[in-house]
């Protein structure tokens, strides 16, 4: 494991890997702190699928992030990039110093919305939304005309449902039958404006992906046991694609930011950051730290 | 200078016509065959647009995305993150029209090594009416950073553009027409992008010129040859990178510009010429093309004429801008 992590845990083991989404956690808080600007919620409630997928999931190599039988991942909602650059930080693609002192600057790979120049396993560049899972169907056609191993993961976010174009990719994928190809929904329900259900509702989301020809799985985002369990379920599921419908907890981890549409696009102050790195650092309060 | 190769009937009655879109086709099938990586993406306009040539031979390496242009563009990216070189067909109205932010987005930006053709532009289109007649794509790509744009003017550059782009990496766009358009060059004649060619020598002004436009702007300079005017034909292809040495060392000799172009006259093919002098060579400009206005139905040689696009429009702007001069 990257030795910048001062943990050293295993993740091969549920508890290891618990450890390294908390973790990914406390960096994304102590980068965007000193980036005075970006999005809290979502990066903090994908932190455990990111860790899963990056840990665990992914034929990845740290050291090859252009190696062609790699599995690609695509960050549709690309303004969660605290959390894409702080795992694969922690999975040594990139310098963890850098992204904790240079996010959103000028001149750094650590760009306000990810993208895909500067050689750290990023694939594509994103931040207007509804446009990953176009480019993820590409790739996962790519990989079907050259009877390629490799898989293709796309990351969206439910508020991102509302871009028609992400119609026209699960449509073109189901027509397609890609089962190489896995599109996980953070179903945390707020946008920028309030919560999905009041901006534009999804409800019946599985029904609607039901509909578009692909095979729905349903997950407690947070819960490491379920998000292994559905990328290997994923896997078994050859005439289809699948979509995995995580439900997450905006803000996971900081109380204070949990569930609250309001942290969507804002980063904490010092002193919130304070108090947010306490909590995820005494798991709320359970366990003692050394930094206290 | 090596001497551009005309096609030795040009001015004949009856000479060859072609539609541009065809050079499109014939230019798929035979990349397609020397590489494997050539992939070719539509919107449920296979055969107008002539891709359904490349998938009739490649039918595994043709991808149907149904009338959804905004994904096409993605899937295109993505295609080409992993090796593929696609290419996108559709009409120009659509695509980028339609598709804008994906092109900048998932191609531009990611420099995404993709292929755009834009199928039916200009005003030539004709009765399908203003929604369909592509006027505005040259500007609203000539803008995007990493994006090479190119009008070929026959059958003939058409498919070596498609030949050249292909072989060349890095995101393009180029667009043709939909009707038959007269064959300037021959299959011998030079083409390469960012390269202007000089179709015929001249003294007095410059006529600049792309697409199939090309065509009466030299049916233009030979009928001005009859009173005197000499006119030096450039054949600007390639609208982005533009070839500003060529343009310059032109017009350094003659002192005036007219532009023609099948589209608006701002954004387009008058605004790079404009641009370019403006900063080397300040010269008078007349721009033929488009006047910041929609088309409507109509046939394409009454609209042609309707809204000044014609080689006695082209006349009209030569005296015009060589009295300025």
């Amino acid at each position: 494991m990257a030795s910048a992590n001062p943990f050293h845990p295993d993740p091969s083991t549920q508890a290891g890997l618990e450890q390294i989404a908390n973790s990914i956690r406390q960096d994304i808080i102590a980068a965007l702190v000193e980036a005075k600007s970006g999005h809290s919620a979502g990066p903090l409630g994908m932190a455990d699928i990111f860790t899963a997928l990056y840990f665990r999931v992914l034929r990845i190599d740290p050291n090859r992030p252009d190696w062609s039988e790699r599995d690609r991942v695509v960050l549709s909602n690309a303004h969660i990039c605290p959390v894409l650059y702080a795992t694969l930080a922690q999975r040594g693609f990139c310098s963890r110093e850098e992204f904790l002192t240079r996010l959103r600057k000028i001149g750094s790979p650590f760009q306000g919305h990810s993208n895909n120049h500067f050689g750290i396993g990023i694939e594509t560049c994103g931040g207007p939304l509804g446009q990953g899972l176009s480019q993820a169907v590409g790739m996962a056609l790519a990989a079907r005309m050259d009877q390629a191993r490799w898989k293709t993961v796309c990351l969206m976010s439910d508020g991102e449902l509302d871009e028609g174009q992400s119609w026209e990719a699960f449509m073109l994928a189901g027509k397609e039958r890609l089962h190489n190809l896995t599109a996980v929904i953070d179903r945390n329900n707020i946008q920028i404006d309030g919560y999905t259900e009041d901006i534009m509702p999804l409800e019946p989301l599985a029904d609607k992906f039901r509909a578009f020809n692909w095979h729905v799985i349903e997950i407690d985002g947070h819960n490491m046991e379920e998000i292994l369990d559905a990328f290997s379920f994923a896997d078994t599921i050859y005439e289809k694609p699948t979509v995995i419908i995580a439900h997450t907890i905006p803000g996971k981890g900081v109380s204070f930011m949990e569930r609250k549409f309001e942290w969507h696009g804002k980063p904490p102050n010092p002193d919130e950051a304070r108090l947010a790195l306490k909590e995820l650092r005494t798991l709320g309060g359970k366990i003692q730290s050394e930094h206290e | 200078m090596t001497k551009p190769i005309l096609n030795p009937k040009l001015f004949d009655k009856d000479v060859e016509q072609i539609p541009t879109r065809n050079g499109y086709g014939d230019g798929l099938v035979e990349i397609g065959k020397q590489d494997e990586r050539i992939v070719v993406l539509t919107g449920d306009l296979a055969e107008s647009t002539r891709a359904h040539l490349f998938q009739k031979e490649f039918p595994n390496r043709f991808v149907e995305c149904g009338v959804a242009e905004q994904n096409m563009m993605g899937v295109a990216a993505g295609l080409a993150f992993s090796g593929k070189i696609p290419f996108v067909s559709s009409y120009a109205v659509f695509v980028p029209g339609r598709n804008w932010d994906q092109l900048r987005v998932s191609v531009c930006y990611g420099n995404a090594n993709v292929k755009v053709a834009g199928a039916h532009a200009g005003i030539s289109v004709g009765p399908d009416g203003a929604t369909h007649q592509a006027l505005e794509d040259i500007a609203i790509t000539r803008v995007l950073p990493n994006l090479t744009v190119i009008v070929p003017c026959d059958y003939y550059e058409t498919k070596k553009a498609t030949i050249a782009l292909a072989k060349m990496k890095g995101p393009a766009y180029f667009r043709f027409a939909r009707e038959k358009t007269p064959v300037i060059t021959t299959d011998k004649t030079p083409f390469k992008i960012g390269e202007a060619i000089v179709m015929r020598e001249g003294k007095d002004v410059t006529i600049a010129a792309c697409g199939p436009l090309v065509y009466e702007a030299l049916v233009a300079a030979e009928e001005l040859s009859k009173s005197g005017v000499s006119c030096e034909v450039l054949n600007c292809h390639t609208l982005k990178p533009f070839d500003e040495d060529t343009l310059i060392k032109s017009v350094k000799k003659t002192g005036c510009v007219v532009t023609v172009e099948e589209h608006q006259i701002t954004g387009g093919l008058g605004g790079a010429v404009a641009e370019t002098l403006g900063r080397n060579l300040p010269a008078p400009i007349e721009m033929v093309g488009m006047p910041n206005s929609f088309g409507e139905s109509g046939e394409p040689s009454e609209l042609l004429k309707k809204y000044g696009m014609t080689s006695k429009d082209i006349v009209k702007a030569v005296k015009k801008v060589t009295k300025r001069a």
